[in-house]
């Protein structure tokens, strides 16, 4: 009896020792499956554009931070219940998402865009090169109403929870069958498998794809932006950590000043996403 | 708590049972009757037919039902060949990926239960039918299998409720069931808890409801 006290008394004062010890250091959440956002590399390392911004921002910050992995569709509700204090994870700031978090200003934006294997007869859907779902003008209607038509009756894939997915349901391409998934490597394998016709991602998410699999995946229709897709990707933050999201912002402005945000954006995008 | 959110999510998620219950149903009527199959090999005293049948609930009792279903799902849909096979009008479609998985790990486990059955049963109900002269057939067929049945009940029983909660992984591949209509709701509310407590109670009511059944059954038929 007096042995299991002991143990746990010292797992006790293990837990209290590690908590504490990570009391003032910033956790930062991050998918690690979103290249080139946010990945591993082949030894379980996290690597990419969002895990090398959140050092050099933790540097101007001027405190410690650690940065922890965590599944996409648990990312706000693991914010809001305290395993880490800040997303960083290719998140783009839109409004339902403000309702449950605080965001930073935006560090990077991307667009998205509809891909398919190549022979598909999406191949030569005729669109304009980018459309702004901000403002809904003639032409972007018209772009939308040549996507719905060509969308019917198809099976579009997309990461679970993602603006992608907002977008499908939203009705501006009509009803879609959409299929979700956990991750966008699964989104790509199905794509690649003809299991989906279609994906919907970030453009980059695609060509980071065919570029590593030497798989013949093309991107059709515009490029989307506004809207759905929301305005840039942001740091999360909890409502009531008022003080740390100043304390990101004022962060991000320096690191922009200095060009720290533009020089690592071009390193892990091939250009300059940032903003 | 936000009852608001528990009380306008439990019709969707009811609905979503539905799906839950068909992969089950279905994947249970398939592992039965893989089962019995694999059960009757491993009782042959054909070293070959033994041995497959020995491997196969190995296999599947070894491994996690979630790789099962990746390997199945996301492995094979990798095999050229097989995509542009008449195979692929089946395996292209998650449902099907899934009732595969479950039904092959269900017969594993099912096989395990009924030949262990079978061989428990009392030599003497055997000797009692041959010394009337039946025939070994009839004698299988009308003695050993309901014996070997009622005996597996038990077993059987847990079987069926962890294949219940079994189910919940066919939303790891896409597929809208119980578990994945819970968590596409946690996903635009961002409210784990409340959501998961709905779908939790409705999974505890299901197996209330297999639990009872099989225990009416076990009475029912006991000698």
């Amino acid at each position: 009896m007096n042995v299991i006290k002991k143990f746990s008394l010292s797992i006790l004062i293990t837990l209290f020792l590690s908590v504490s010890a990570n009391a003032d250091k910033i956790r930062i959440g991050t998918e690690g499956a979103y290249p080139p956002w946010n990945s591993k590399d082949a030894s379980g390392k996290l690597i990419g554009f969002e895990v090398e911004l959140a050092w050099t921002l933790c540097r101007y910050i001027g405190q410690q931070c650690e940065i922890v992995e965590q599944d996409w569709d648990g990312m706000i509700p693991a914010l809001i219940m305290r395993k880490f204090d800040a997303i960083m994870a290719g998140m783009s700031i839109t409004d339902e998402r403000k309702k449950a978090i605080n965001f930073s200003q935006g560090y990077a934006d991307e667009v998205a865009s509809l891909a398919v294997m190549k022979g598909s007869n999406l191949e030569g859907m005729q669109t304009s090169e980018g459309i702004n779902l901000t403002k809904k003008s003639g032409a972007v209607k018209k772009d939308l109403k040549t996507i719905t038509q060509a969308l019917a009756g198809k099976t579009v894939c997309v990461q679970t929870a993602t603006i992608h997915q907002n977008f499908l349901e939203s009705g501006d391409v009509g009803k879609v069958n959409v299929r979700t998934y956990k991750t966008q490597d699964e989104v790509n394998l199905d794509l690649a498998s003809g299991r989906c016709d279609v994906a919907l991602a970030a453009a980059v998410a695609f060509t980071d794809y065919a570029e590593k699999s030497k798989k013949p995946v093309v991107l059709v229709g515009p490029t989307f932006s506004g809207g759905a897709f929301g305005n840039g990707v942001g740091v999360g933050i909890r409502k009531d950590d008022t003080e740390l999201l100043k304390a990101f912002n004022s962060a991000i402005n320096k690191a922009r000043k200095n060009g720290d945000i533009s020089r690592i954006a071009t390193k892990w995008f091939g250009f300059d996403a940032s903003m | 708590m936000d009852l608001e959110l528990m009380a306008s999510s439990f019709p969707k998620l009811l609905n979503a049972t539905l799906v839950t219950l068909k992969l089950l149903s279905l994947s249970l009527i398939f592992g039965l009757i893989l089962g019995l199959f694999f059960a009757i090999l491993r009782l042959n005293k054909n070293i070959i037919l033994n041995r497959f049948s020995y491997f196969y609930s190995y296999i599947f009792r070894g491994t996690p039902l979630l790789v099962q279903i990746f390997i199945i799902y996301f492995g094979l849909g990798q095999i050229e060949f097989l995509r542009s096979s008449f195979l692929w009008i089946i395996l292209k479609e998650p449902y099907w990926c899934a009732i595969i998985a479950f039904s092959l790990n269900t017969g594993a486990y099912t096989s395990e239960i009924l030949r262990s059955a079978f061989e428990t049963i009392n030599k003497g109900f055997i000797e009692a039918g041959d010394s009337l002269g039946i025939s070994k057939k009839i004698i299988f067929y009308k003695i050993q299998i309901p014996i070997a049945i009622r005996q597996s009940l038990p077993a059987y029983g847990n079987e069926i409720i962890l294949m219940l909660k079994g189910t919940s992984l066919a939303s790891t591949v896409t597929l809208m069931d119980l578990t994945g209509v819970a968590k596409y709701i946690i996903s635009t509310t961002f409210k784990p808890i409340e959501v998961f407590i709905v779908a939790g109670g409705i999974y505890l009511f299901m197996t209330f409801i297999i639990h009872n059944f099989i225990r009416y059954l076990e009475k029912k038929y006991s000698y």
